[in-house]
């Protein structure tokens, strides 16, 4: 695009956003699956119901999503599904944890080496951090796949969760 | 301000203008820049900015005159209760309310219409009345009736709209038929769609019914004089702060024989005659809607917004701000892609559209980025999203303060936000 005025936004924008946005992968309810929940930003009305099939070691084997928000919602629910393919519970937790970091603060210096591969696909969500209102954008996905994986039905990111 | 036009002249340009160059210096925050950008505040709708005189009135009595209202024998306390009083004054000039004892000062309009759920819809509504709402209704007038109707079994009536956004007047007066409906609690102005209600025909219909109307008027009272004497209505509600006014402030008007038989809402000081720990006997009207300290400053405060909105007049405001909402709708409605909701005859200032392929969150953040301020989500008015389909709208609101240059702005650069996500 030739046009520079939001050349400026193209680091919380960026064409892999643009692309999972408008085009997710993950998108759909799962044909069969073992967990549910449903995330929801009252706020602004972003809506997320993330589907989980396990493994028969427990792992999580795959995720799909149904979402009604943002580009930014529905790229990080794309990409989520991507990273969590294979992880365990407890795994998956502790990726959630570092993506919040990174989502707020735009890096997670401290992050386990391992979370590494992962959180470098995550890395376009990181522009969120500027823009405060829009952190729970990226978040909302994260918090309805660990309400699933808890067993909660529900799972809200309003307030000052993020 | 009086301007008459003989009706066979159709004034080539608005009966009254305004200097915005003038109005805008008013506005001390105008001046900032975001992001880089100059400021373009499109988000009056929410609250709108503070003129000087606001800033100062409220500045000022902190620093030359101020105490507690109506209790203190000290010179102090009686400059500021006179003060704090003139915003009673004020504000039923504004409203042209036949008693300043008829005006309630509040925290906002939600608690003005929660009051009125309280202390209307339990103690004069019967269990078996019913309240009617519209379709456009903001959260504030929905959520506190439905607590009435979990607490007294009320029933809450929703009169349809139409696809254009108008009230469907049919549909109105059949909902009040059965002669049930107590109580019309109804938008004067929609903060989505910017929709006037027909105000006069509404009242006529539910006073033939037996019904009494209340009035939200936090829009309409920005945009338009408001007589409640000439609407007709029985209660009329309105907010501080999207009148130039500061937060914390909010009023109820009713007329004072409703009022009178209405049981108090919030129970405290000021609102008191005596007290035992027998029984307590309720102040007069309206201080016995009045518990506790009320908003001495922001009454301070809304009397000089009040008295700056007078000084500029209704007629230079409504005619500036019809001039930017045509202007907006013909230049937002030429964009390929970009929908607008709501194609109210009767309108103010307050524009919601969508961007196809784009959200609205995704819209705001990148009108952000150019320095446009607007709303993005549901507006507090969900059920009037779903009505349409919605999740959301981006919604651009205008204030005395806007250009037509800030519109053509928005514009300009909603045509660049919309090639972004193509």
């Amino acid at each position: 695009m030739s046009d520079t005025t939001f050349d400026d936004l193209r680091d919380l924008y960026q064409e892999v956003i643009l692309d999972h946005g408008r085009r997710p992968r993950h998108a759909g309810r799962l044909a069969a699956f073992d967990a549910t929940a449903k995330g929801d930003n009252p706020l602004c009305g972003d809506r997320v119901q993330v589907f989980v099939k396990y493994a028969p070691d427990g792992s999580i084997a795959e995720t799909s999503f149904d979402a009604r928000g943002c580009a930014i919602s529905v790229a990080s629910a794309d990409l989520m599904a991507e990273v969590v393919a294979g992880r365990t519970k407890a795994d998956t937790a502790a990726l959630f944890a570092a993506f919040r970091e990174l989502a707020r603060t735009g890096a997670c210096p401290d992050c386990a080496a391992s979370l590494q591969p992962a959180l470098e696909r995550l890395a376009p969500l990181a522009g969120v951090h500027e823009y405060p209102s829009r952190v729970k954008c990226a978040t909302l996905p994260w918090h309805a796949l660990s309400a699933a994986l808890e067993g909660r039905g529900e799972a809200s990111s309003e307030g000052g969760a993020s | 301000m009086n301007v008459t036009t003989r009706p066979e002249i159709v004034p080539a340009v608005p009966p009254a203008t305004l200097d915005i160059a003038r109005i805008r210096e008013d506005f001390p925050i105008l001046r900032q820049t975001v992001r880089g950008k100059p400021l373009v505040f499109l988000d009056s709708a929410a609250s709108a900015q503070k003129p000087r005189v606001v800033i100062d009135a409220m500045r000022d009595a902190m620093e030359h005159q101020y105490a507690n209202v109506h209790r203190g024998l000290h010179w102090m306390s009686e400059r500021t209760t006179d003060a704090y009083e003139a915003a009673r004054d004020a504000v039923a000039a504004l409203l042209n309310a036949p008693d300043r004892n008829e005006i309630v000062i509040t925290r906002n309009i939600t608690e003005s219409l929660n009051l009125m759920a309280h202390s209307y819809g339990r103690g004069v509504l019967r269990g078996d009345q019913a309240v009617l709402i519209s379709a456009m209704e903001h959260h504030s007038n929905i959520v506190p009736w439905q607590l009435l109707r979990a607490d007294r079994g009320i029933e809450l009536r929703v009169a349809p709209i139409t696809d254009a956004g108008e009230l469907d007047m049919d549909a109105f007066e059949a909902l009040l038929a059965d002669g049930k409906v107590g109580l019309v609690s109804i938008t004067h102005m929609s903060n989505v769609l910017g929709t006037y209600t027909p105000a006069q025909r509404i009242v006529q219909i539910a006073h033939a019914h037996g019904a009494k109307v209340l009035f939200d008027g936090a829009q309409a009272t920005v945009h338009r004089r408001v007589d409640v004497q000439a609407l007709g209505c029985d209660f009329y509600a309105f907010t501080g702060h999207k009148l130039y006014g500061p937060t914390g402030i909010g009023v109820l008007w009713g007329r004072r024989e409703l009022l009178e038989a209405m049981p108090p809402f919030l129970g405290g000081g000021e609102m008191i005659s005596s007290v035992t720990y027998a029984r307590s006997t309720w102040a007069q009207v309206p201080h016995k809607f009045e518990a506790g300290t009320p908003p001495i400053l922001e009454g301070i405060g809304l009397k000089a917004a009040i008295d700056y909105v007078q000084s500029i007049g209704y007629d230079a405001i409504a005619a500036h701000e019809a001039a930017l909402t045509d202007h907006a709708l013909a230049r937002l409605g030429a964009l390929e892609g970009v929908n607008i909701l709501g194609r109210a005859q009767d309108r103010g200032g307050v524009v919601s559209f969508t961007v196809d392929r784009a959200h609205a969150h995704d819209v705001a953040t990148l009108l952000d980025r150019q320095g446009i301020a607007v709303r993005a989500g549901h507006h507090c008015a969900e059920p009037l999203m779903h009505r349409f389909g919605l999740e959301s709208t981006a919604r651009a609101s205008f204030a005395l303060y806007t250009t037509r240059e800030e519109i053509d702005f928005l514009a300009d650069t909603l045509a660049r936000v919309r090639e972004f996500f193509t």
